[in-house]
């Protein structure tokens, strides 16, 4: 478990990590948080020539939280995003998303950007981003676009990122007023990976009816996928006897989207029935914060 | 029966039985632990070509690409090894059931029985050039059929040894029968009930933090090897490398230094490793070192556990085990170095604190193409308990009676001991318990968990729409088996005590509990005695750490020591206070008249009292030269008899196993929607007689229960048809965190050994051994779903839920 030979490129700016990840092109890989990059060279699962280490690029590590979304650099801990009360009270979900992702030490290093561009289906970022319908900034040598979260993971551990690319922030929406969100998992031990794992977002009109509900589901399928359950939830008026909603019906529309497989920890059954249970109570945890709690029990 | 030989001195007053801390920690949770990758900076680094496929031939191993890799120093395969080196490794425990015993070779020869088994060697300037070579060495294989999955191998569609034929390593029946001299198939024919059902158990292994590691010296001056290795037994891996290498005895020393975690796997010896990675550093004069990474130690070291079980008893409306048949299909994995204690242990100590009517278990113990199975703490006692717990409950709801009655009505008495369970244990000894108070420990177990208020707290539960359940489980457990251990105690003129036994320490703490051992026997303060152990320069008789047995076994012999530096202590005493030895008392490191303290001597005295000098070094030395204080001239400077020096030195060999017991109790909830299994409570009543720290035997009770948690709820090896290990790395292999182990009731119960002088049992591995009975029958309570399988997953649990 010792890595193959490879050539440590330490860049000190954002303009000469391009420079360096231009010249390197596909033999390079970035080196961020490295809690995930680290045991895979480790395994020889990856062996790239050149690692460009972005640790010393101080102004990847940034997060500004603006009224209309957040924006995380690529240097931004877990962490410190977790930590960030403005981020916080932009976008609650990152808050609620993060303390599932691993435990504190390894939130300590890994990255939020990191994590989006390994691209783990199993991993909470990529479902938050996909969710919101955010979007990843990538920069090149002389160039910068932005890829939408749809178009951002292309497969299981894959991502838009080109060769030669730096993903150097992403970009967070903030909802409209009356949302809420939640994010709720099953993990076999604290900090694991999901076996499966629901985000949600609900907006609530006026009337305090359900007027957006969507959901993100992790582990069951190549990429977090994303279902907008509104139709089947709402608009419900907010009876006084809970949400009048057919939480079975919206469970079931979710788990016709889903392609869960099974593996040495779960089989494709719990996972589609487990995401059920998970996307009644993320929607239910997500609409009762939109509503301040204002609905009573549910 | 025997009596105990003397009674324990001063155990009321001393440090013997106190929560005394553990001296060891400060240095291994400052990190200034000394482990084996800590050493040897400077060493040439070892690496290994490993099998990539569970059954092969190997056509052709081509080195040449790897020779060009800048810092290689040499590349070994089997045609390279010389004499003994080339043969099989040990098998260390023979036994005449084990017909059919083979074990590998260091490095493969011709065929190779599982992913993971070692083909060749590198040694290289580091590690890195080291795996860098061994990823250039192409080794051509000629796929053969694997055998994976017990069941499969035992059908025997193909061999994992050509010359073994149905895969079969061993094959064992015992037979007690009952009183009236029935069988047990007939007692099981006869009675008024009878229950046939199977059982699981699935594969775990002990993990220890710290894998494998050897780090040798070869001293071409002085033509000594220095060794060090992560090991159990230092004594006898120096003894095997000895042996493999040609080397005399005492041109070798091995050390085990500190040692993260062994839990049995470490017992095996010698591993590939250790011979190879010494016999190296002799041929090339060379410091080497390996250091077993993660992937190494899930595919190439020992696994434990899986068994299939068939259970047939026959009981009475009571609930009294009338006969018992188990059939056990034990899986051995590719090879048997450590010979067939594990299915031993399961089939003798299946039968726990019970005396049932008829007993007959047989067992077959099976080649599969895996890692091979050696014992992990526990040592097939969980699988047992498994076995007769679940069938404990499955005779309670049978006859809907409480499952607590139904093991009341089976216990062994108290006034019953010795009890003779009519076997031969793991140790070719009696299976005779020395002492245990079965009903006492379950009325304790049932008041620390509140198991008579339970089903209140289960309505309770129900109505708030959560589904608890409790379960229980009891074992006994032979402990501190031979053949001996022995002691060293020497007390120095500064009035320190130096203590050192041979066996070696994984974390138990043996430093704390053996100075406390010698500072009450010897009346000295627990700060001025250290202790060494698995060290063969200080010691190099002993057998190792392994079956719950330091305490026991070093323990005793560290006590009969310091017996004897007494007396002689005492003996020198009296003549120089001019005393009657009886009327000597040792405190605080000062022996004294008994009612006259002013009439005393300190033990550093008498160290240098002890041994006459002719030459001075310091104050101390100065008072013990021959113009300094003036002997008898007509008696030579050491009496007759005597021996220079202020020492003793003793053995403890057990006549046989004293037997440790305890039970324990689980509430759990089942989460009725997502299937999460949770334990909310663990309580346990644990007797390992006479305690010497009451501390760090729960510490060890902790420790067992979370692997015990593991087995449990998470740990499996997960092999696919082709043998090859899906789940080699803590990322897949779910060893619980601290998250996953819950708070742990103890209450300790102490039925002291008639077999030792210190009347202790072994602790170290009880914690682990009811666990999967415990919390498999708290689901099955929660749940109304028999639970006939472990581990058991949320993912399980639902499949059960649905096939209910
Ligand atoms: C024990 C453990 C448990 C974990 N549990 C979870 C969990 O429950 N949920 C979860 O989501 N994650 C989990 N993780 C992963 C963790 O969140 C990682 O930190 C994260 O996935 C990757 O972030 P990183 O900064 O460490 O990236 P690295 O490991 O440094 O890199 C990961 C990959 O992304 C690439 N990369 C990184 N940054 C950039 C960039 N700016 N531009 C282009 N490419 C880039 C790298 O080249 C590499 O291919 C766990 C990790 C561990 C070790």
């Amino acid at each position: 478990m010792k890595p193959p030979p490879f050539d440590y490129h330490g860049p000190a700016s954002l303009g000469e990590t391009l420079r360096v990840l231009a010249e390197v092109g596909p033999h390079g890989k970035v080196l961020a948080g490295g809690q995930s990059l680290i045991p895979l060279l480790n395994m020889r699962l990856a062996a790239p020539a050149h690692l460009v280490d972005i640790n010393r690029v101080a102004e990847l590590d940034t997060i500004a939280a603006e009224p209309g979304g957040v924006r995380v650099g690529a240097l931004a801990r877990h962490a410190a995003v977790e930590r960030s009360a403005a981020a916080r009270a932009v976008q609650p979900l990152l808050g609620q998303a993060l303390r599932l992702v691993a435990h504190p030490v390894i939130r300590n290093r890994g990255t939020v950007v990191g994590s989006l561009v390994h691209a783990d289906p199993s991993a909470e970022l990529p479902a938050v981003l996909a969710l919101l319908g955010g979007s990843v900034r990538l920069a090149r040598l002389g160039g910068e676009r932005e890829v939408a979260a749809a178009e951002f993971f292309t497969g299981p551990l894959e991502s838009a990122v080109a060769p030669g690319e730096l993903a150097v922030s992403a970009f967070f929406p903030a909802l409209p007023e009356r949302s809420g969100t939640a994010f709720c998992e099953v993990a076999r031990r604290h900090g694991d990976y999901a076996v499966a794992g629901v985000a949600a977002a609900v907006t609530l009109d006026e009337d305090f009816r359900i007027a957006a509900a969507r959901v993100a589901c992790v582990s069951v399928g190549p990429v977090p996928v994303v279902a907008d359950v509104t139709e089947v939830c709402g608009p419900r008026p907010a009876a006084s006897v809970g949400w009048d909603v057919d939480w079975d019906a919206v469970a079931r529309a979710v788990q016709d989207r889903i392609d869960p497989e099974e593996d040495i920890h779960a089989t494709a059954t719990y996972r589609r029935h487990l995401t059920g249970v998970l996307v009644t109570r993320a929607l239910k945890s997500a609409a009762h914060e939109a509503g301040h709690g204002e609905q009573g029990e549910l | 029966m025997s009596e105990r030989r003397e009674p324990a001195r001063e155990h009321v007053t001393g440090v013997f039985g106190k929560r005394v801390q553990r001296r060891e920690d400060a240095r291994l949770i400052t990190g200034r632990g000394r482990f084996l990758d800590d050493l040897g900076g400077n060493a040439l680094a070892a690496a290994f070509v490993r099998s990539p496929h569970a059954h092969a031939r190997i056509r052709d191993i081509d080195v040449a690409a790897a020779l060009d890799v800048d810092g290689l120093v040499a590349i070994y395969t089997w045609e390279d090894l010389p004499g003994v080196l080339a043969e099989p490794l040990p098998l260390l425990i023979p036994h005449p059931a084990l017909t059919h015993g083979r074990t590998a070779y260091p490095l493969a020869r011709e065929v190779v029985r599982h992913v993971g088994e070692p083909v060749v060697m590198v040694v290289a300037r580091d590690r890195y050039v080291a795996e860098d070579a061994c990823s250039l060495i192409e080794v051509d294989y000629e796929i053969l059929k694997p055998v994976v999955g017990v069941e499969e191998a035992a059908q025997a569609a193909h061999l994992v040894h050509e010359d073994v034929p149905g895969n079969v390593a061993a094959h064992m029946v015992q037979e007690v029968p009952a009183p009236d001299g029935r069988s047990a198939r007939e007692a099981i024919e006869a009675a008024p009930h009878t229950l046939a059902f199977r059982l699981d158990i699935e594969r775990s292994a002990c993990t220890p933090l710290e894998g494998k590691g050897v780090y040798a010296r070869w001293d071409a001056d002085d033509e000594s090897l220095r060794v060090y290795s992560s090991t159990q037994t230092s004594t006898s891996v120096r003894m095997a490398i000895a042996a493999k290498l040609g080397l005399p005895l005492p041109k070798v020393e091995v050390i085990a230094p500190d040692v993260g975690g062994g839990f049995g796997v470490k017992i095996v010896h010698p591993w590939p490793e250790e011979i190879l990675v010494p016999w190296a550093a002799r041929l090339l004069d060379r410091e080497i070192k390996w250091t077993e990474d993660r992937r190494e130690h899930f595919i190439s070291s020992a696994h434990e556990r899986a068994q299939v079980q068939y259970v047939r008893v026959g009981f009475d409306d009571d609930g009294r085990v009338l006969g018992l048949d188990v059939n056990i299909l034990h899986d051995n994995g590719a090879y048997t170095p450590y010979g067939i204690i594990v299915p031993i242990v399961t089939s003798t100590q299946l039968l726990g604190p019970y005396k049932i009517g008829a007993y007959r278990v047989e067992f077959s113990s099976i080649y599969t193409n895996t890692v091979q199975v050696t014992p992990y703490r526990g040592a097939g006692r969980p699988q047992g308990v498994f076995c007769m717990e679940r069938t404990m409950d499955r005779i309670a709801a049978h006859l809907g009676r409480d499952r607590t009655d139904v093991r009341a009505a089976n216990f062994i008495q108290p006034d019953e001991f010795p009890y003779d369970q009519g076997m031969t244990f793991q140790d070719g000894r009696p299976l005779i318990y020395d002492s245990g108070d079965y009903p006492e420990s379950l009325r304790m177990l049932k008041e620390l968990i509140g198991w008579d208020s339970f089903p209140a707290m289960r309505d309770q539960a129900a109505a708030e729409g959560r589904r608890i359940g409790i379960g229980v489980g009891c074992y006994v457990e032979g402990t501190g088996v031979g053949p001996y251990e022995g002691g060293h105690v020497q007390v120095t003129s500064d009035g320190r005590v130096h203590v050192s036994t041979g066996l070696t320490s994984q974390g138990q703490g043996h430093e704390t509990v053996f100075a406390q051992i010698v500072a009450t026997e010897l009346g000295v303060p627990f700060e001025k005695v250290s202790v060494v152990t698995g060290d063969t320069r200080r010691f190099g008789y002993a057998v190792g750490t392994f079956a719950s047995r330091a305490a026991v076994v070093s323990g005793n012999a560290i006590a009969l020591a310091c017996r004897k530096v007494r007396e002689k202590a005492l003996r020198i005493a009296a003549d120089a206070l001019e005393a009657d030895p009886r009327d000597l008392e040792i405190t605080d490191g000062v022996v004294h008249v008994v009612g006259a303290p002013s009439a005393s001597i300190p033990l550093s005295t008498i160290a240098v009292l002890s041994n006459p000098l002719r030459y001075a070094f310091d104050d101390e030395t100065r008072r013990a030269t021959q113009f300094a204080s003036a002997p008898s001239p007509d008696r030579p400077p050491v009496s007759e008899g005597e021996e220079p020096g202020l020492e003793g030195r003793d053995y403890y060999s057990p006549i046989r196993s004293t037997f440790a017991s305890g039970m324990h109790a689980a509430i759990v909830e089942t989460d009725p929607l997502t299937a999460e299994i949770k334990i909310l409570r663990y309580a346990v009543v644990h007797d390992c007689g006479k305690l010497i720290n009451p501390m760090i035997v729960e510490g060890q009770i902790h420790g067992g229960v979370a692997q015990g948690v593991g087995g449990a709820l998470y740990e499996k090896m997960v092999y696919d048809q082709h043998g090859q290990l899906l789940n080699a790395s803590f990322m897949d292999f779910l060893m619980p965190y601290a998250t996953e182990v819950p708070r742990i009731e103890t209450t300790h119960l102490e039925t002291p050994s008639p077999l030792n002088p210190l009347g202790v049992k072994g602790a170290g591995e009880a914690g682990v051994i009811p666990v999967s009975a415990v919390i498999a029958a708290a689901i099955e309570d929660a749940e109304g779903i028999p639970i006939d399988r472990m581990p058991i997953s949320p993912s399980d649990l639902h499949a059960l839920r649905l096939a209910r």
